[in-house]
């Protein structure tokens, strides 16, 4: 199969998965407990590598956009700058490209490792529906859980950044909060916020779809972990433009 | 007797490769069906089309009279709470311990209390002679341990047809003679069986009829006590593990 045709075929098979999920939602019975696990798993978990991720980001941005205007005389501007990027672009980008990499690698090597075991057909065996147990928990799991990981991705940022403005560049800490936050509107906020429901979508369908595409041994469950993270890393800057676009043509 | 599954003039295919082509035979109410064949000739491929895990090119499957064949997912579970699998290799849920692998189809398919369940595992642990594994997790098994407790998992709902996928591969003597006693007990409650086995002397004897698969078809069925008095040169030649087309002395 050529790069083409798989890209095709894994488009069509999370459109498929997709809809599976959309149509099994409706039916009983609902799996909360893992559900639950999977918040847990994916939110929780997260939370330390998000947490340093974050913080370095903020850190590294704040100098980059302070050192740079000082030059110009512009270092107060940097803390407006900070906030647009990291609310619209890098708080949602950024938390999402790790998340493909921590949750997607490991869903995907999970699930498939499930395949080869037999584990999925011991499910369908039993009478009991593989996008029910194991897809719509994961994926509703990560549309509660990304999005709070965002939110505290960006705050996190915005606190390191802050540190890093008085520390390094001499700017008071008062005035880069009240900076950020007179910048920084509901929409722009928003305009970030809602792209983690997106991407979320993309990290988890992705994961799913290669886990349980695994059918010949456990070297496909390392290729298809490679394939799930390239793939959704790709959806998400990809989606990114595309949300980005459609923002800017609605305000 | 009555024919609990029919499978008519089965076709089924890989990508290009024919795997069967036009098997049929009918597995009788209460009766162990031995399915004996080469390796790859399609033996499991038969044994999970029966339970929709693998989908016919064409060809019919009757369960109880009715038409199997192409029954959606959905529509497969009410026949799957009927017919139970039990895997080569188990395929036991290795999140999950063997107390809960064993409760996983009372908990998903009946309204049992946890007290009643709790009771019925608890019965079936020490029918299978699994007794203080309860809270194991199937890693921490032996293989023959894990094939019982896969056993046990497909048999504690009660189904009508339980399908073995190799049950004594693997087995030294001892436990492969206990798997065989277990297997005629499970019979003794009047359940019907279809078995897929390498393994002659547990063909012989536990099953009511055997049938020979090869070429992708089968090519004899009969009484145990038949087939060992049988001239067919195919199933000697099988017995004797004689590959077609050799003969005795390059043998």
């Amino acid at each position: 199969m050529n790069g083409f045709t798989q890209v095709i075929h894994f488009l069509g098979g999370i459109a498929l998965l997709f809809r599976d999920i959309v149509l099994e939602l409706k039916t009983k019975p609902f799996y909360f407990k893992i559900f639950l696990k999977q918040i847990y798993e994916i939110g929780w978990k997260s939370l330390p590598i998000i947490f340093v991720t974050s913080a370095c980001a903020g850190m590294v941005l704040t100098l980059q956009f302070g050192l740079t205007l000082e030059k110009f005389g512009g270092k107060i501007y940097s803390p407006k700058i900070l906030s647009l990027s990291i609310f619209r672009e890098f708080g949602p980008v950024f938390t999402s490209l790790i998340l493909a990499g921590r949750v997607g690698a490991g869903m995907t090597a999970e699930i498939g490792a499930m395949k080869v075991t037999q584990q999925i057909d011991a499910l369908l065996a039993l009478g009991t529906s593989p996008i029910k147990r194991i897809v719509i928990p994961r994926y509703l799991g990560g549309l509660v859980a990304v999005p709070i990981l965002c939110l505290f991705s960006c705050f996190v940022s915005i606190i390191f950044g802050a540190l890093i403005g008085y520390f390094e560049l001499n700017l008071d800490l008062f005035y880069f909060f009240y900076k950020v936050f007179e910048t920084s509107k509901l929409h722009d906020f928003f305009s970030g916020y809602i792209k983690t429901y997106f991407f979320s979508s993309f990290i988890i369908l992705t994961a799913c779809y290669f886990g349980l595409k695994v059918s010949q041994g456990t070297y496909e469950v390392g290729n298809a972990t490679t394939k799930s993270v390239v793939f959704s890393s790709v959806l998400i800057v990809l989606g990114d433009y595309l949300l980005t676009k459609c923002y800017w043509m609605m305000v | 007797m009555q024919s609990i599954v029919e499978v008519k003039n089965l076709y089924i295919s890989f990508n290009e490769k024919k795997v069967l082509k036009g098997v049929s035979f009918s597995l009788e109410q209460g009766e162990c069906l031995g399915l004996i064949g080469g390796s790859g000739e399609g033996k499991s491929t038969l044994l999970r089309s029966i339970i929709g895990l693998e989908h016919p090119s064409s060809g019919k499957i009757l369960f109880e009279g009715e038409n199997v064949t192409n029954l959606s997912e959905e529509e497969y579970i009410s026949i799957r709470k009927k017919v139970s699998y039990v895997f080569q290799g188990g395929a036991l849920f290795d999140s999950m311990t063997v107390y809960e692998n064993l409760a996983f189809s009372l908990r998903e398919h009946t309204d049992y209390s946890e007290r009643k369940i709790r009771e019925i595992v608890l019965y079936e642990l020490k029918e299978f002679e699994l007794e203080g594994c309860e809270d194991m997790y199937p890693v921490e098994l032996s293989g023959g341990m894990q094939k019982r407790v896969g056993i046990a998992r497909a048999t504690i709902s009660k189904p009508k047809v339980i399908l073995y996928d190799e049950p004594t591969s693997g087995l030294d003597p001892y436990k492969k003679r206990n798997m065989q006693n277990t297997i005629m007990k499970l019979q003794k409650r009047g359940t019907t069986s279809m078995m897929v086995t390498h393994d002659m002397s547990t063909a012989l004897r536990i099953c009511d009829r055997i049938a020979l698969l090869t070429g992708g078809k089968i090519k004899a069925i009969d009484t145990p006590k038949n087939f060992k008095e049988s001239h067919n040169v195919l199933l000697n030649n099988f017995v004797k593990g004689i590959k077609q087309g050799e003969n005795h002395e390059s043998a």
